[in-house]
């Protein structure tokens, strides 16, 4: 059994069709990443999972157990079990409240009084190895990758299995970002925790995940180890995805795979392949619905997979 | 130099705070060729976006100019009257913003503001018109003509960044200032917008002074680099000599942290530990020192001088003294 196993997940706000059917699923200890150009419904996915968006249709099981469409009351014990760390951390929460009553609000937020707070910051301050006296801080007395290590901290506060990370390093300074990934790796390994992570940074993703999905709009792609895609990415839209990598080497040779165009309009869904009229590769079988299929357990989408 | 089109000259600027002056830009020098493309590198906090405001005279009201020039085809842009300022923002100085909503008015349709951006110009209305819609489609946006009539919102965030630099563009500038203008993009819009800043670039031969902490970016773009560290210029050249053979520690940890060049899996990426110094209460000697693995007791003492190391290579450490060597 998985840890976390996603079925079918289905969105839409109104005719607006997000999701179209995702599945994947993660194991305990395990990084999975979620990448896709914006709008192709990765923030949509994890929110769902945690309850925060809607998903009108399909499964989501955390160690078995059905929890999509769950009840605000039966959800409370599994809030302990999966920790959301969002984009800004400290940008989303409350400017006027101390770092430690940030990071030791969850221990509010579930009831649980009997909580030494002061001593619960010190220890989570130290896992994310920021200095004890920072619990006296506010927000903005923090640089950026101090934030983020508090936003770590406060997803770390009820001991959770899984953490779901919406774009953990986006606008982070190279010299910061290895410190937050460096993190995040140790405590995974420490902690036996998994992760979803969120990214657009696919040099990012090199280094975190195990494995790794592509989404497009609102649906999985390609899907493989993350070795696997990078040494051979069968599917076009990860080609070029992965050849829009800006690299730092002004010699590097970039064979890049330039996608056309913009992603289509949600409201119209393309026939045939939805990516067909973007796809560098595409030719007249694409006209007909590429099915799901996996091999060697690698998921691909795609009528002419490249080889 | 004939072809020399803006000249930084041992620009200081501080800012007036409750803890007193933070020194944000310390004796910065370095200049842009006409139809160059010069990328300014570095983390944040290090003085990238007071350095633009300053060119650009819109800054902060706190802001004090300490000492330098910021000379502009030969001019010290900051001793010119503000009327004068006004005519050469937007018309022969130009700027594309990190988020593009700071440059559209969010209720004109995109048509009106390209007008609007054209009041100095004696066409006639549907030239003006025309020649908003050939902008956008210099930028990559289909079906210009019909868009012409849309609002900001109805288009998407990279849209939005191609149409600020259509806009930016529209007056021919010769010099095109971007700060961070991919850092909220995702990678393939990212990848769009410097490919079609390149091919801009090259058709209306402007110099584009592009800032960003993104050093895939910088190596992918630019002609040449200046590597800031806490309010001053720690090293600068020609992009290969900077990536090849960086002669500050600073750039070189810079080039180490990217994982852009670590095709194997880290178990530990590496990075530069510790924090960029307080600007209003600056350590003496070298401002890296704190965070320098190679820091010599003549680095507490003296601030290391931006020196000429090549033709067009300069590096303040002192490691590049022949003195240290020994
Ligand atoms: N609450 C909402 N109402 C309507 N549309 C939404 C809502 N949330 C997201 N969307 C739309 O769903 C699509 C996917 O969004 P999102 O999940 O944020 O994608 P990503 O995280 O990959 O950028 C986008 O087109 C977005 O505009
Ligand atoms: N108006 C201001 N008053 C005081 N400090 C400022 C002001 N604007 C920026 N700063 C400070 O000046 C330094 C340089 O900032 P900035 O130029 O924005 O850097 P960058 O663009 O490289 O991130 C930072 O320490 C910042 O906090
Ligand atoms: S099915 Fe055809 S159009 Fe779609 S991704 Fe594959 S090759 Fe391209
Ligand atoms: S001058 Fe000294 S401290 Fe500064 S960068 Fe060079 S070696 Fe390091
Ligand atoms: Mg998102
Ligand atoms: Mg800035």
């Amino acid at each position: 059994m998985s840890l976390l196993d996603v079925k079918d997940l289905k969105t839409s706000y109104g005719p607006v069709n997000v999701l179209a059917g995702v599945s994947f699923t993660v194991e305990q200890g395990e990084t999975y990443a979620l990448v896709g150009e914006s709008g192709s419904g990765k923030t949509t996915v994890i929110r769902a999972i945690a309850g925060l968006a809607p998903a009108q249709e399909g499964s989501v099981k955390f160690e078995g157990r059905e929890i999509r469409g769950a009840s605000e009351r039966e959800l409370r014990p599994l809030r302990k079990d999966i920790a959301m760390m969002f984009q800004d951390p400290v940008g989303s929460l409350s400017p006027r409240l101390t770092i430690r009553s940030l990071i030791t609000e969850p221990y509010r937020i579930q009831g649980m009084k009997e909580r030494d707070l002061d001593a619960e910051a010190k220890r989570l301050l130290e896992m994310v190895n920021l200095p004890a006296h920072f619990a006296d801080r506010y927000p903005y007395q923090l640089s950026g990758g101090q934030a983020r290590r508090v936003g770590v901290a406060r997803a770390l506060a009820l001991e959770p299995k899984l953490i779901l990370a919406d774009e953990p390093t986006a606008g982070l300074d190279v010299s910061v970002q290895g410190e937050l990934l460096n993190l995040m790796n140790d405590l995974r390994e420490r902690l036996g925790l998994a992760m979803v992570i969120i990214t657009h940074n696919l040099n990012v993703v090199r280094h975190v995940a195990d494995r790794m999905g592509i989404m497009y709009l609102g649906r999985l792609v390609e899907e493989g180890t993350t070795e696997a895609i990078f040494k051979e990415p069968r599917h076009p839209y990860t080609r070029c995805l992965l050849s829009a990598n800006p690299e730092p080497d002004p010699d590097a040779r970039l064979e890049r795979i330039a996608l056309k165009g913009e992603p289509p309009s949600l409201l119209r869904r393309p026939k045939g392949c939805e990516f067909r009229e973007r796809c560098p590769f595409a030719q007249e079988i694409c006209i007909q619905t590429p099915q799901w299929e996996v091999a060697n357990g690698h998921g691909l989408r795609c009528l002419a997979p490249l080889s | 130099m004939t072809d020399t089109l803006l000249e930084i000259d041992r620009l200081s600027v501080d800012y007036e705070t409750a803890r007193g002056d933070l020194k944000a830009l310390r004796d910065i020098s370095f200049d842009v060729r006409k139809g160059e493309i010069v990328g300014i590198v570095g983390e944040s906090g290090c003085g990238k976006s007071t350095l633009i405001s300053s060119i650009l005279r819109l800054t902060a009201p706190n802001t004090r100019f300490r000492q330098g020039e910021v000379r502009f085809r030969g001019e010290d842009l900051l001793q010119l009257p503000e009327r004068k300022m006004r005519d050469l923002r937007g018309a022969d100085i130009s700027i594309v913003f990190q988020d593009p909503m700071q440059t559209h008015n969010p209720v004109l349709s995109i048509g009106q503001q390209m007008l609007d951006i054209q009041h100095r110009s004696k066409a006639s209305k549907a030239d003006k018109r025309a020649r908003a819609a050939q902008m956008l489609g210099a930028v990559g946006i289909p079906d210009p003509e019909a868009r012409l009539d849309q609002f900001p919102h109805e288009f998407s965030g990279g849209m939005r960044q191609r149409i600020a630099i259509a806009m930016a563009l529209m007056s021919e500038p010769d010099l095109l200032i971007a700060d961070e203008p991919t850092t909220a993009l995702d990678a393939t819009l990212e990848v769009q917008i410097i490919e079609r800043l390149q091919e801009l670039q090259q058709e209306f031969d402007c110099a584009i002074l592009f800032i960003s902490h993104h050093l895939g970016v910088i190596a992918e773009l630019c002609d040449r680099v200046v590597v800031m560290y806490a309010g001053a210029v720690v090293e600068s050249g020609e992009v290969r000599e900077i990536f090849h053979d960086p002669k500050h520690p600073y750039t070189r940890r810079l080039i180490d942290c990217d994982p852009g060049h670590i095709k194997e899996r880290a178990r530990v990426l590496p990075t530069i530990p510790g924090e960029v110094p307080d600007l209003a209460n600056l350590p003496g000697g070298c401002i890296f020192r704190d965070r320098c693995d190679q820091a010599m007791p003549r680095c507490a003492a003296e601030v290391p001088p931006l020196e000429q190391l090549k033709d067009g290579h300069q590096a303040a450490c002192w490691l590049n003294h022949k003195e240290a060597a020994e």
